[in-house]
């Protein structure tokens, strides 16, 4: 028993190393990010919005129904972000692989967007135009670039808050939209 | 004429208010739900800065949520649905104190645990040494057997232990303490 007391805070403090270790080196093989925010809506219904097309040229507008039916992918983005610039090609791949990609435009003026979007093409089956951010709001967005997945029933699957690589594409994206695809 | 200079330099430094992040048009005219809503908002974490909260944030997005928070109230929100509309869009991480419940119990048992566990430990030492301390005053004396044994033992040993040798001169000579020869030489003066 005196033992067992003695060896205790030693075995606690083994413990709570191993723990810490584990969640730093282990589990996600050391990928796990602590500024890295848990999205609420995963599992959960896309959240109600309603947002306008950015002007007449560009197609769009898109609301909660449109994501019903089959797999999307929203992406928020804006011209005034320059990881959007860097990730855009790599939207217009998925596009390209023949998936739905909405363009959430946050927070821009929308002769910026269209700008950009003229200039830099535009990959999106349709964009929305959200100038006050409050439909990002629903979204639980905390920054821009994010990218959602949504499975054909209008769930949310999965978020990513910052700018893509084919790399994470490839390792985290695309399993989720084998899944949804199936 | 300094001292008066000294004052004036400070004097800003005294009146200046402290620099808050919300602005002017954030503000409602109703000074009870302005109230509501700083106390709403120093609740909430800022979700781009982390550690500050949207009441001390000027970032856009802690602005937009500010926004929100005073539009909610404005239409009648009670404090906890404010809240509770904010956390179903930004999870618990939101809230800078967090709710007990499935996933954060560890978070919250675990500090009165371990000061639990160390004062524990620290009770059962303590208590261990003071029985030690108290069985130490009352040393029973050893029994007649035990005494002659010890006897025996203490003679023996003497009695087998060989005689130390003679003291050499020598030693006697070297164990004396002397003064040198001409006066002490200091080590740390350097030749001339």
């Amino acid at each position: 028993m005196r033992r067992l007391i003695l060896i205790a805070p030693v075995a606690l403090f083994a413990g709570l190393i191993a723990v810490m270790a584990w969640l730093l080196l282990g589990a996600e093989g050391g990928q796990r990010d602590a500024s890295t925010i848990p999205s609420a809506l995963i599992g959960k219904p896309a959240p109600d919005f309603d947002l306008p097309p950015v002007n007449g040229n560009i197609p769009g507008g898109f609301a909660t129904a449109d994501l019903k039916g089959r797999p999307t992918i929203v992406n928020v983005f804006a011209s005034w972000c320059v990881p959007c610039l860097a990730e855009h090609p790599l939207i217009a791949r998925l596009a390209e692989e023949g998936h739905a990609v909405y363009g959430l435009n946050h927070k821009d003026q929308p002769e910026a967007a269209a700008k950009w979007l003229a200039r830099h093409g535009n990959p999106y089956t349709a964009v929305g135009a959200d100038i006050d951010g409050r439909a990002s709001i629903e979204w639980g967005v905390t920054g821009v670039p994010e990218t959602f997945i949504i499975d054909a029933k209008g769930i949310v699957r999965f978020k990513y808050a910052g700018p893509l690589t084919p790399n994470l594409i490839a390792r985290k994206l695309m399993p989720v939209l084998e899944e949804v695809s199936r | 004429m300094i001292r008066l200079l000294f004052v004036l330099t400070l004097l800003p430094v005294l009146l200046a208010a402290p620099v808050l992040a919300v602005e002017p048009d954030e503000i409602l005219a109703n000074p009870a739900l302005e109230a509501r809503a700083r106390a709403i908002s120093k609740e909430l974490r800022c979700v781009v800065c982390q550690n500050q909260s949207i009441d001390d944030s000027h970032a856009g997005i802690a602005r937009d949520l500010r926004i929100l928070v005073r539009e909610r109230l404005v239409t009648g929100d009670s404090d906890a649905q404010v809240l509770d509309f904010i956390v179903a869009r930004y999870g618990d991480y939101v809230l800078l104190d967090p709710p007990f419940k499935r996933a954060t119990w560890a978070l919250w048992i675990a500090p009165p645990l371990m000061i639990g566990a160390i004062v524990a430990l620290i009770v059962v030492f303590l208590r261990g040494w003071q029985t030690h301390l108290a069985a130490g005053k009352e040393i029973e004396p050893l029994s007649p057997t035990d005494r002659a044994e010890l006897d025996a033992l203490v003679e023996r040993v003497a009695r087998d232990t060989p005689p130390p040798p003679p003291r050499s001169a020598f030693r006697a000579e070297f164990e004396q303490p002397r003064s040198p020869p001409g006066g002490t030489i200091d080590d740390n003066q350097a030749p001339a």
